[in-house]
Formats: structure tokens, C-alpha cells, sequence
């Protein structure tokens, strides 16, 4: 790399990691919060034994797997004002990525929960506990140990897909990439300085990702 | 309860044997739970065809018989677990629950709450630690002061020799203390009936010893039990009364003593056989 290219690099990195912890970060966190309880609703509906709500959830979760993110994100942004709702970016952007969490986190909590031996929701019930006591209490703690590593998956993937905002104009992480190599010319390396910055973030998340499993297996026998 | 008063139970119990459902013949006997015409089917499999059961206060049933032979589900419907199809029960002061008519959400909540269920594989909530499973359900569902509870569940740890555990997960104790904290776990609801489902069958042999005591010191207090057990030595020490039971029915009951010296029904003896003189 050349003096120019080292300065260019130096240049744009506080800008781009601007760009990560104002718009990537916040919408990652946003969307990913508010797709855990679309997933669990959705995972709680699947559970059901009534139908039309165990239907409905499968229903769900088939379309959100079943379509590319980009397609819903249009859907929501570009297609919704069609039918009279207009939406800005972030809304946008928001709903778009936590209905597909939501979609996919659903099977994970699903899982989990089903993962958690039949005896814990007799012990809560012996108790004198009802079901959804049982679940809160009993349940969801033992399930969320289970699933702190396929949620972890999802949560990564997520911050990565965020990227695809920059469509529907949100200024995020590659937004801000793509302004300034558009700017500059520079396509090869303001590009692989945004795949770097995106690696740096995952990296600190994995690394949370670590603490939180250790603190979860403080009760099982390792 | 004297020991005296023991051998009178046992005595009418075995007046009892022809007649198994005789009322109580001393009023201080009162009747707790009255079970009557229980049945149970999963699917095709009639597990249970109508089981009769009565157990007064202070009192030591114990359930033997064959596995398949429908004890366990006997005791979870004791508990609420199971919904029997057919049948009554009912638990002094508190409501008929009639099974062939739809029972009320409320009945079947107020009847669980008058028992507590020991497991064959304990259940203990491997997320909390020892103090923490025991004042669960004081605490929570009860709603009894923190403060109380925690001193009412280091008092019961303390009798079954696990205070210095009270901080420990479950994970890190033995079969047998895990076992004993589950029945500190059942005492400290402070219900009306203890429910033990094989509460030894998970253990190794050298644990068994340390949970089958404090079985029988609760007894010896006077707590009113039911019992499933394969622990036959036990039953027969324990028990004021032994139910038989073999593919869904009460084959034989009496006191342990005449179970098992001189049982009546030949279906009894051969279970006994088998257990007892395995090599024969």
C-alpha cells in the first residue's frame, strides 16, 4: 500500500467504525431484541397444542426461511406504500430484520425448550406452580443455556445482514463504505477496510458470546 | 406415633385385608385421601382398572408390584400428574374430583396442592442452587416471606445432614444427597401427603441406605405417605399397609406382615419369589 492508500485507510477507518456503532450496532441490537420475542411467541405457538396458532407459527416461520431477506426488506420499504404504509428506512429496516429473526430463532427457542427434560415441568407443577409460571421460572433459564450458541449464530449473521440496509438507504456501516469509495475511487480498499471493521465487530461479539456460556454453565458439571 | 400405636395400625390393616375398603375403625384414624374406581388408559393400554385406595393421617402406604403394572400412575394421579379417566378422589376437607365429568382446573390445582412428589429421578432445577430448589415453591407459589422460608429450608437441610450444601448446584452432589434435598424440596411445601415415586430405583446400591432412612424417620414422625418402591425390605419396615398391585389392579393388600409371609393370592407370592429368591 502506498502513502496515499495507507492515508486513505487511516481516514476512512473512524468514519466507518462511525458508521458500525451508530447504525449497524443500534439496528443489530434493536432488531435482534425484538426478534427474540417474535420468536418466542412464534416458538410457544408451535408448541401449542391448538392448531390453528401451532399452524399459523409454522406458517410463519416457512415464509421467513423460505424468502430472501433482501425480498422482504423491499417488501416492507419499497412495496408497503402501495397499500398506503409508508415507512422510513429505519422502521423499516427494524421491522424487517426482527420479523426475520424471528422467523429463524423460532426453531432455536423451539429446540431448547424441548430440550429441557419432561421431569423439570413435572418438578414445577408438583410445586405448585402453573404452566407459565413453570416455563419462566423452570424452563426458559434451563433453555436459554441450550441456546446461547445457535442464538449467537443468529446474532452474528444478523449484524453481517444489516449491511443489506444500505439498500434502503440507511446509513450504516457499509453505507458509509460505499460513499467513500465512491468518492475516492478506491473501490479495493475501502471495501476490504469494511469487511475488516465487520470482522472486528464479530470478534468482540464472539468473544461475548464466550462469556455469556461460561456464566451459563456455572450449574452443569463441565 | 408410639410404635404401640404402629402395631394397632398394622392390626387393622390386617383385619382389613378381606375387606380393604372397611371404614376407619378408630376416629382418630381420620381418613385423608379416599381414591375410588380410578382408571387410566393410555391409548389401547388400560393401565389402570379401577383402583381403590384410602389413606389416613399419619399412615404408611406402600405400592409394590411388577414395572407395567400401573403403581406410578397410581401415585401421579395422586398428584395431578396424570388425569385419570374415570374415578374419584378426594382429600379431606377439600372437593369430590369426579373424572368422568370434566374436572375444573381449580379442582385439580386445589387437590396437588395438598401433596408433594418425590422422584425417582429427584428433578431437582439444575439452574439453582440447593437453597434455592427448596424455598422455590415456599416462596413463589406459597408466598411466604423469603426470610422464613430460608430459615424453615436450612432447618430441613440441616436434619437430612446437607446445611453445609445449601449453596451448592445439584450437579456437584451425590445421587443420594440429590435425592434427600428433593425430599427437603417436598417437606418444605409443608403438604398433607408425601408421594414417593421409586425414590431409590436411580441411586447406587450404596446410596440407597442414607435415602430409605430419612424415608423411614418422616414416617416414624407421623408424616402420612405413599410410597412406590422396589425396596421390599423397606416396605416391610416402613409400611403400615402394602398394596400388590399387578396389570392395573390391587391384587392383594394387608400389612407387610402377611404380604409378605403368607400372601394370599398366588400372583403375590411368585412376584415376591422372584424378587426375593431370584436364583431358586
Amino acid at each position: 500500500m502506498d502513502a496515499s492508500g495507507w492515508q486513505l485507510f487511516l481516514d476512512s477507518f473512524w468514519p466507518i467504525v462511525w458508521g458500525g456503532v451508530s447504525g449497524t450496532i443500534p439496528l443489530a441490537l434493536s432488531s435482534f431484541a425484538l426478534g427474540l420475542v417474535i420468536a418466542l411467541g412464534v416458538a410457544l405457538a408451535r408448541l401449542s397444542k391448538n392448531r390453528v396458532l401451532s399452524g399459523a407459527a409454522r406458517f410463519y416461520i416457512s415464509v421467513i426461511r423460505g424468502t430472501p431477506l433482501l425480498v422482504q426488506l423491499f417488501v416492507i420499504f419499497y412495496g408497503m406504500p402501495a397499500i398506503g404504509i409508508v415507512l422510513d428506512p429505519w422502521p423499516s429496516a427494524i421491522i424487517a430484520f426482527s420479523l426475520n429473526v424471528g422467523g429463524y430463532a423460532a426453531e432455536i427457542i423451539r429446540a431448547a425448550i424441548l430440550s429441557v427434560p419432561k421431569g423439570q415441568w413435572e418438578a414445577g407443577y408438583t410445586i405448585g406452580m402453573g404452566q407459565a409460571t413453570t416455563l419462566r421460572r423452570i424452563i426458559l433459564p434451563q433453555a436459554a443455556r441450550v441456546s446461547v450458541p445457535p442464538l449467537s449464530n443468529t446474532f452474528i449473521s444478523l449484524v453481517k445482514d444489516t449491511s443489506l440496509a444500505s439498500l434502503i438507504l440507511v446509513t450504516e456501516l457499509f453505507r458509509v463504505s460505499q460513499q467513500i469509495a465512491a468518492f475516492s475511487q478506491e473501490f479495493m480498499l475501502v471495501y476490504l477496510e469494511a469487511a475488516l471493521i465487520y470482522w472486528l465487530f464479530c470478534l468482540v461479539l464472539s468473544s461475548g458470546q464466550g462469556m455469556l456460556e461460561r456464566r451459563l454453565d456455572r450449574y452443569v458439571a463441565v | 406415633m408410639s410404635p404401640s400405636d404402629r402395631d394397632q395400625g398394622r392390626a387393622d390393616a390386617a383385619g382389613r385385608a378381606s375387606d380393604p375398603l372397611a371404614p376407619a375403625t378408630t376416629p382418630d384414624d381420620a381418613v385423608l385421601l379416599t381414591a375410588r374406581g380410578i382408571r387410566k388408559s393410555f391409548g389401547d393400554n388400560e393401565v389402570l382398572r379401577s383402583i381403590d385406595l384410602e389413606v389416613r393421617r399419619g399412615e404408611v402406604v406402600v405400592l409394590i408390584g411388577p414395572s407395567g403394572s400401573g403403581k406410578t400412575t397410581v401415585l401421579r394421579s395422586l398428584n395431578g400428574l396424570e388425569t385419570p379417566d374415570r374415578g374419584t378422589l378426594s382429600f379431606a376437607g377439600g372437593p369430590d374430583l369426579d373424572f368422568s365429568t370434566r374436572v375444573s382446573k381449580q379442582g385439580r390445582v386445589a387437590m396437588r396442592d395438598r401433596s408433594a412428589m418425590v422422584f425417582q429421578q429427584h428433578n431437582l432445577f439444575p439452574h439453582m442452587t440447593v437453597l434455592e430448589n427448596v424455598i422455590e415453591g415456599p416462596v413463589r407459589v406459597q408466598r411466604v416471606p423469603r426470610a422464613r422460608a430460608v430459615a424453615e429450608a436450612e432447618a430441613l437441610l440441616e436434619r437430612v445432614g446437607l446445611a453445609e450444601k445449601r449453596d451448592e448446584y445439584p450437579f456437584s452432589l451425590s445421587g443420594g444427597q440429590q435425592q434427600r434435598v428433593g425430599i427437603v424440596r417436598a417437606l418444605a411445601l409443608k403438604p398433607d401427603l408425601l408421594l414417593f415415586d421409586e425414590p431409590t430405583s436411580a441411586l447406587d446400591p450404596e446410596l440407597v441406605g442414607e435415602v430409605l432412612k430419612v424415608i423411614k424417620e418422616l414416617a416414624d414422625e407421623g408424616w402420612t405417605m405413599v410410597v412406590v418402591t422396589h425396596e421390599l425390605g423397606f416396605a416391610r419396615q416402613v409400611a403400615d399397609e402394602v398394596l400388590f398391585m399387578d396389570g392395573g389392579v390391587v391384587v392383594e393388600r394387608g400389612a407387610p406382615k402377611d404380604i409378605f409371609t403368607k400372601p394370599a393370592e398366588e400372583r403375590t407370592r411368585r412376584f415376591l419369589d422372584r424378587i426375593l429368591r431370584p436364583f431358586d
